[in-house]
């Protein structure tokens, strides 16, 4: 019944579940990329220093710890609300997890394998590049798996501080006690967290190179 | 080929150098093995050679050129580096990391692919069953081998290599050791072989450098650290039985005495005991255990298509052993450094 009447709401208001299925995803995906492209690089260049990578672990793991709406509601009072506050909250739920695996994930490659690919006349960067980074790749995007998860499901809560969303249904739906339109907000959210679990799972498969995957 | 001038080098937070004043010249084609007792400097020596440790003081010239004024990159692609842990590229199938040094030095795949399959068959890999193998699919002799051909691949003048048959089981290892040599041979290539084994030290280096505390003992072919040791350091390091050991430097052929009144005998025993016979590349190591074993002393000496060299006899055996033999010094224990 209740999911009947869930379905009538949704088809009746296409325009607003659509508006915030897409605002969903461009907080999470963004969020993701920015994380991304902070978080690799950082981790990569901590894991060639070693006074550097205590302070930036110690950091990360303290910042795991935080509750996901506690980052947001610590980020409203300093940026305000809306989109991009929600935005910056979700980067700095994301980081951690991606910090950690990557420097974990490179600190793993055997100093055997890289000591060869120095005396071998590889540069720096070469090692990074060709040695480091595909080997330490699968357990980096465990990493990377997790923060998306993470932050499409953190994204729910952007709704608190006016980041639109599903989550603005949720809200509305306790709000107003209308439980169909709680449910168009919370079913869409969780299949979109299990579906972004499956396809990073997948990728992370797909980027396991050959001589690495389990036979 | 290598010229090393006076270097030292000593690693912070320790209490004397790794290598102190070390002055040593490995000529052209030559196998130089640096040996001696852990913590003597012979890694450190190995590494500084291709700038993966910098020296304190001191030079080190290779090809003509001061590697200190050399780009470490540069001079390491132009050096071979052979290390006991292998260290292949894992997620790498075998025949990208024999590529690797060709491809950073950007040869074409077509001549890179031709190299790999050289290589593979040089080092007795047939490239239709490894090319396209990942190094977990290879045993421990395998990736080895796969080792030697990847520092092999730029067809560098001088290599490194430190340990590099010490984690392989022992059958494997005097298999790899006698074909390495076969190889080695072939190429003439300018090797610095780091280990802690006399016994490979003497079959496969053309000289030896005996270590202690960073400071060179003896420079000299096998032969002459086998029956001169300079000290009782040296003595006690090639073992008490150094006679043994230069026996096995010796073909039966080279021993062997022309047909003698006693051929006749030994032939006509040969043709019906085949433990009486030895092949003329044998040493006379072998020799001697096979007069032991079978409880003679004449052994006919045949090449392999069957024509007898001559005869060999426990007396000549010994005869070799006496060859420039110093008299017996007496060991002093404490000249060991552990």
């Amino acid at each position: 019944m209740l999911l009947i009447e869930a379905w009538q709401f949704l088809v009746t208001h296409p325009g607003r579940f659509f508006h915030a299925l897409a605002t969903h995803i461009m907080l999470s995906g963004g969020a993701l990329g920015l994380a991304i492209a902070i978080a690799v690089p950082l981790g990569l260049w901590v894991a060639h220093r070693r006074r550097a990578a205590f302070t930036a672990i110690t950091i990360a793991n303290i910042g795991r710890t935080l509750p996901s709406l506690a980052v947001l509601a610590l980020v409203m009072p300093i940026l305000g609300t809306g989109f991009a506050p929600s935005l910056f909250a979700l980067t700095l739920l994301a980081l951690p997890p991606i910090l950690i695996n990557t420097y974990t994930a490179v600190r793993q490659v055997d100093v055997d394998i890289v000591d060869a690919a120095r005396g071998m006349g590889m540069t720096g960067a070469e090692i990074v590049r060709k040695v480091e980074v595909p080997i330490a790749l699968p357990v980096m995007f465990a990493g990377i798996r997790t923060a998306a998860v993470q932050v499409v499901s953190g994204a729910v809560l952007a709704s608190y501080i006016g980041g639109g969303g599903l989550g603005d249904f949720i809200t509305a739906g306790i709000a107003m006690m209308a439980m169909p339109q709680l449910l168009v907000g919370a079913i869409p959210a969780t299949l979109l967290s299990l579906g972004t679990d499956r396809l990073f799972g997948g990728l992370q498969k797909l980027l396991t190179p050959r001589g690495l995957r389990p036979e | 080929m290598i010229d090393i001038t006076d270097l030292t080098k000593q690693f912070a937070g320790t209490e004397r150098p790794a290598v102190n004043g070390l002055t040593l010249s490995i000529a052209e084609g030559d196998v130089c093995v640096l040996i001696g007792p852990s913590g003597c400097g012979k890694t450190t020596i190995m590494r500084i050679i291709n700038r993966m440790i910098e020296p304190d003081s001191g030079s080190v010239v290779v090809g003509n050129r001061d590697i200190m004024r050399t780009d470490p990159v540069e001079l390491r692609r132009r050096i071979g580096y052979v290390i006991q842990q292998i260290g292949l590229f894992p997620h790498w199938s075998i025949a990208e990391n024999i590529a690797t040094v060709p491809r950073l030095l950007g040869w074409t795949e077509q001549r890179v692919a031709t190299r790999v399959d050289e290589l593979l068959t040089l080092v007795g890999m047939d490239p239709g069953i490894y090319r396209e193998r990942f190094p977990r699919a290879l045993s421990g002799g395998q990736k080895q081998r796969v080792g030697v051909a990847r520092a092999l691949a730029a067809d560098p003048p001088v290599m490194l290599m430190d340990e590099p048959f010490g984690a392989i089981d022992p059958i494997t290892r005097t298999h790899l050791q006698d074909e390495f040599l076969k190889i080695l041979r072939a190429l003439k290539k300018t090797i610095v072989f780091v280990t802690h084994d006399i016994d490979e030290a003497i079959k496969l280096g053309d000289r030896i450098a005996i270590l202690r505390e960073g400071a060179l003992v003896q420079y000299g072919a096998p032969e002459t650290i086998l029956t001169s040791p300079v000290d009782a350091f040296v003595e006690a390091f090639v073992g008490t039985d150094r006679a043994l050991k230069r026996l096995a430097l010796i073909s039966a052929a080279a021993a062997a005495e022309p047909i003698a009144p006693a051929a006749f005998a030994a032939e006509l025993l040969a043709s019906i005991r085949p433990s009486r016979t030895i092949l003329a590349e044998a040493n006379l190591r072998d020799a001697l255990a096979q007069m032991l074993t079978s409880g003679t002393d004449t052994l006919a000496v045949v090449a392999t298509d069957g024509t007898r060299c001559g005869i060999l006899t426990l007396a000549s055996v010994r005869a070799q052993i006496q060859v420039g033999t110093r008299d017996s010094v007496v060991v002093d224990s404490r000249a060991i450094a552990p």
